[in-house]
């Protein structure tokens, strides 16, 4: 059941999603294609922005001596890194220590098979997407903790612990947010999400996208959540034994698990490929360059969290707040038929205040030590 | 099944991002719980108190700069006050005046390296620490102009300081003085109410009273834990009696007050700076000694309110052109004493910020 309120934003949809010449194996080629390349160019253009971007946050100018703007900044980092020499500890696991890097890169690369970047263009259709992006980019997590376990390093177990901690709690009120997204588009595909929202949905649904974006900033690990990799507690936390192409594996893992995060709050909250005037594709790249733009603003602005403290967060206050949401999705999605109209957006907004406003006095993280 | 753990021994530092230096900190921890800690030092001995000893008085005013490096002037203060005060020297008002001067402009950059950095073990990405270098750059302009030096002066004298300011050193520091509140203003409206700092600093590492004086310390870790002390009041030396000054104090003594102490005594600072611009005098700023200086036997302690504390030196004299004994009494060190006390029962995190908040320099430390 697809939402058709009274105003539809973005005018009637292209109907037809293009046919792939070439069959299965065509689209199959395509795609890898333009994960493996773009993809990557992607991540790497995004760590120039945010480099830069932070820079200006912090009244400084940022790489600008490599190429144009400091353009090639990424290129001859990677160049620089490949050329490094690659350690491995002595009395480290050689065999988990290898394969960590692996185990964390390819999930994050297998979530954008399920990310449309225009109506009906993406790797596979399916139509359990939103499940099997929950479950490949938890994956991840098993690469960092093998990371841990294998540098036979007391920060990087230390860091390694923190992220499976996080990481389990997060999951929970990140997936009931999705839940409320899934009720409202009656889908698990993420395409037929994109064609459900008329209204986007950070508009019928701000609490939801509220605890999705910060339960996403501590599943990728970003301030203020990034404890598994407090520079100043445990040094590099996980991957302090790491150098060389296998540091930047995890570097790249770091950029590409924000941009995959961006491209799926994109796609479920901001109406993914759809817009007026620009073709799809852009403004697909413009909702993404907007949510990475909120984490590395946010990144360059608060203090972190310690660790007991993240654990409340996450089950004192983003859990109730999550099923209270699911529950008020699903009575107006029951009263109106699947059809809101646009009204709704005031009382969601208004629901949001009230929520937030009364679950913060009611539970306070300032006072100190804060017993979990 | 019973889960068997035990606790295990940690190194943080000598080299760690956040041990401002080569501290080193074997910490025992239980899972993230620190329950023992053992502080190492020493890995920036230099032997400066013994050096000493084997240069004239002129000569050792060099190695004071290179004690506390981040304050540098405070320390050139503290140790020709003790000089002047065993040879029964006067300083010539302007001279006195341009001390008051520096040793404020250096409290001012210390205390912004001190919360910057602090902000910094508290997990803010770079940002409050670039933005306060950004206006301590601007403080180090100013001593480039009088002494030609950017972090270790040798600006002052025995019997004054070292030359007269240029002419275009009271303008240009009038208008830093007159833009400083408003970057602490910035500052401090970024930081102050934040919650997440909020949570991670209020009750958080709190030295009591009664330890805060048993232990001697002195400077902000004394005054944010509830003691009105401060050596420019209780025992004012060069020309400080003559500023209208407030001296801050915290009630909890925990890290959140040690950084509001900070911060408010950058004001004060402030407020001092446009006082002694108001009323600095025309004159000379150096009493002349003799080439061959020795002063008569004897002994004497002169010290000064240092941005970290209560710095002050002991000097013995045998008559000759060499201190007999050169005592420095860093209070990196002596504040650094109460860490055990503060650290033990809290998270590995927690015990950052709390080293950060003490705010030690190991030149001084370690000497």
């Amino acid at each position: 059941m697809a939402i058709a309120g009274p105003i539809t934003y973005y005018g009637t949809l292209p109907q037809v999603p293009p046919d792939w010449p070439g069959g299965f194996w065509g689209h199959w080629g395509t795609f890898v294609g333009i994960i493996l390349v773009f993809v990557l160019t992607l991540v790497m253009g995004f760590i120039w922005v945010e480099r830069r971007g932070i820079a200006r946050f912090q009244a400084r100018v940022g790489p600008n001596r490599v190429g144009p703007f400091g353009l090639l900044q990424p290129v001859a980092d990677a160049i620089k890194v490949l050329l490094k020499e690659d350690i491995i500890p002595a009395s480290g696991d050689k065999v988990v220590h290898w394969l960590a890097p692996v185990v964390a890169f390819v999930p994050v690369l297998l979530i954008f098979a399920v990310v449309p970047f225009w109506d009906g263009a993406l790797l596979a259709d399916l139509n359990i997407g939103i499940l099997y992006v929950v479950a490949v980019s938890s994956l991840t997590t098993i690469g960092i903790f093998m990371a841990g376990w294998g540098s036979n390093n007391k920060y990087s177990l230390l860091g390694a612990m923190r992220a499976i901690a996080q990481v389990v709690s997060y999951e929970i009120p990140l997936v009931l947010s999705l839940v409320a997204v899934v009720l409202l588009a009656g889908s698990l595909s993420l395409n037929d999400i994109v064609r459900a929202q008329n209204i986007p949905f950070i508009l019928l649904q701000p609490l939801g996208f509220f605890i999705f974006f910060l339960a996403a900033c501590a599943e990728i690990n970003r301030t203020p959540f990034d404890l598994l990799e407090a520079e100043s507690e445990i040094v590099a936390g996980f991957h302090t034994e790491y150098s060389g192409m296998k540091f930047a594996l995890f570097y790249l893992v770091e950029y590409a698990e924000a941009v995959a995060i961006s491209a799926i709050i994109a796609t479920l909250f901001l109406s993914g490929w759809r817009g007026p005037l620009l073709p799809p594709f852009l403004w697909f790249l413009l909702k993404v360059f907007a949510v990475f733009f909120l984490i590395f603003w946010v990144r360059s602005t608060i203090p972190r969290l310690r660790v007991d403290q993240v654990m409340a967060f996450a089950w004192k206050f983003l859990l109730p707040l999550a099923f209270l949401n699911l529950l008020i999705t699903g009575v107006q999605v029951i009263v109106w038929q699947g059809v809101l109209p646009w009204p709704v957006i005031f009382v969601n907004l208004a629901i949001m205040v009230v929520l937030i406003v009364g679950w913060s006095s009611f539970f306070r993280l300032g006072g100190g030590r804060v017993e979990v | 099944m019973v889960l068997k753990a035990e606790p295990f021994v940690v190194n943080l530092g000598p080299v760690h991002p956040s041990t401002h230096g080569v501290f080193r900190l074997r910490a025992t921890l239980d899972g993230e719980v620190v329950v023992n800690i053992e502080p190492v030092i020493g890995y920036l001995h230099r032997g400066i108190e013994k050096l000493a000893e084997g240069r004239t008085y002129t000569q050792n005013i060099p190695f004071t700069d290179r004690l506390d490096y981040l304050a540098s002037m405070s320390n050139n203060l503290a140790y020709c006050l003790a000089v002047e005060k065993l040879a029964g020297i006067t300083v010539p008002e302007r001279g006195d005046y341009l001390r008051v001067i520096m040793a404020e402009l250096q409290r001012l950059a210390s205390h912004l390296i001190a919360v910057g950095a602090f902000l910094n073990d508290c997990g803010a990405f770079m940002t409050p620490i670039l933005y306060m270098l950004r206006e301590r750059e601007k403080i180090l302009d100013h001593f480039e102009m009088v002494s030609g030096q950017r972090l270790t002066y040798a600006y002052m004298r025995i019997g004054g300081v070292s030359q007269d300011i240029p002419e275009e050193f009271l303008p240009a520091l009038g208008k830093f003085v007159a833009g400083m509140p408003g970057y602490i203003d910035e500052y401090d409206g970024l930081i102050k109410e934040n919650e997440i700092f909020l949570a991670r600093t209020k009750g958080v590492g709190i030295l009591p009273k009664d330890l805060a004086i048993n232990i001697s310390a002195s400077g902000p870790v004394l005054r944010a834990s509830g003691v009105k002390w401060d050596i420019r009041k209780a025992d004012p030396y060069s020309v400080y009696d003559r500023f209208e000054f407030d001296i801050p104090t915290g009630t909890a003594g925990d890290c959140y007050d040690r950084y509001r102490v900070r911060v408010e005594e950058m004001r004060q600072s402030v407020r001092i700076l446009q006082q002694a611009m108001a009323q600095i005098p025309k004159g000379k700023v150096r009493t002349e000694i003799p080439l061959t200086f020795r002063p008569p036997v004897g002994e004497a302690y002169g010290h000064v309110e240092a941005p970290k504390g209560e710095l002050g030196f002991y000097l013995v004299s045998d008559g000759s052109i060499a201190p007999y004994r050169f005592h420095c009494r860093a209070p990196s060190l002596i504040n650094l004493t109460a860490l055990r006390d503060m650290m033990i029962g809290w998270k590995v995190a927690d015990a950052i910020i709390i080293f950060g908040s003490i705010d030690i320099c190991m030149g001084e430390v370690d000497r």
